[in-house]
């Protein structure tokens, strides 16, 4: 038991860094990205980078309430991306 | 006993699942010369990674406590969204030109029309006259 209580630890520890270093990877892109088909794409993947390290919160404090948070992040994400899509595509938002 | 342990162990593998996934979508995003091979790289990260940290969370609640599967909502929400937010990008990547557009088709007036080409009308029989186009 304190064997595996201790690799989830040392695995939850590995995770925080790897996605905290994969959203700053991305921020780079966003940053330096040529076209802003490579921006969208940056914010889309920092969005789920985002749920990822909340999620991440959640397992490491043993709360529950992070669930509704990601959960509204996600749904936040996904529009916002379209929108910035749509507004590029069409120049406006909503017709 | 066992089923606590086997669920911490299983607990860690999903999550360094997923923070592999996240890294290998954050570091194509940020190598890749092309917007759409940039593209492919990180939809990988909002399926398979946050699937995979979702899943830890999942197995995490059920070995310390009672489980939820609430986390379901938020894995489908993300499969369902994923190809529709990749289909606009995609569509704002040929907007902007920003990647290799095909070659314009050859102009082709016989193929799959009536016409019949200019080497084959001694072979095409007089009563199907072409039409005069």
């Amino acid at each position: 038991m304190s064997f595996a209580t201790q690799l989830m630890d040392i695995a939850l520890i590995v995770t925080f860094v790897v996605i905290a270093l994969a959203q700053a990877m991305s921020m780079i892109r966003l940053v330096m990205g040529p076209s802003t088909g490579d921006r969208i794409l940056a914010l889309d993947t920092m969005v789920v980078n985002a749920i990822g390290l909340i999620v991440l919160l959640g397992i490491a404090q043993g709360v529950r309430i992070y669930f509704e948070v990601s959960l509204i992040i996600a749904m936040l994400g996904f529009v916002s991306t379209v929108a910035y899509a749509r507004f590029v595509l069409r120049g406006d938002i909503i017709e | 006993m066992t089923a606590e342990i086997i669920g911490t162990y299983a607990v860690a593998i999903c999550l360094l699942v997923g923070a592999g996934f996240a890294m290998v979508g954050a570091i194509g995003l940020l190598k890749f010369n092309d917007s759409m091979t940039r593209l492919h790289a990180p939809t990988k990260v909002g399926t398979v990674g946050i699937g995979a940290l979702l899943l830890a969370s999942m197995i995490h609640s059920f070995t310390v406590g009672d489980g939820s599967l609430h986390e379901l909502l938020i894995m489908s929400f993300l499969f369902v969204t994923a190809p529709i937010s990749a289909n606009f990008m995609a569509k704002v990547n040929i907007h902007r030109r920003a990647c290799d557009t095909p070659p314009e088709p050859p102009r082709d007036d016989t193929w799959s029309t009536l016409n019949v080409p200019e080497a084959d009308r001694e072979m095409a029989s007089p009563t199907v006259q072409p039409p005069k186009a």
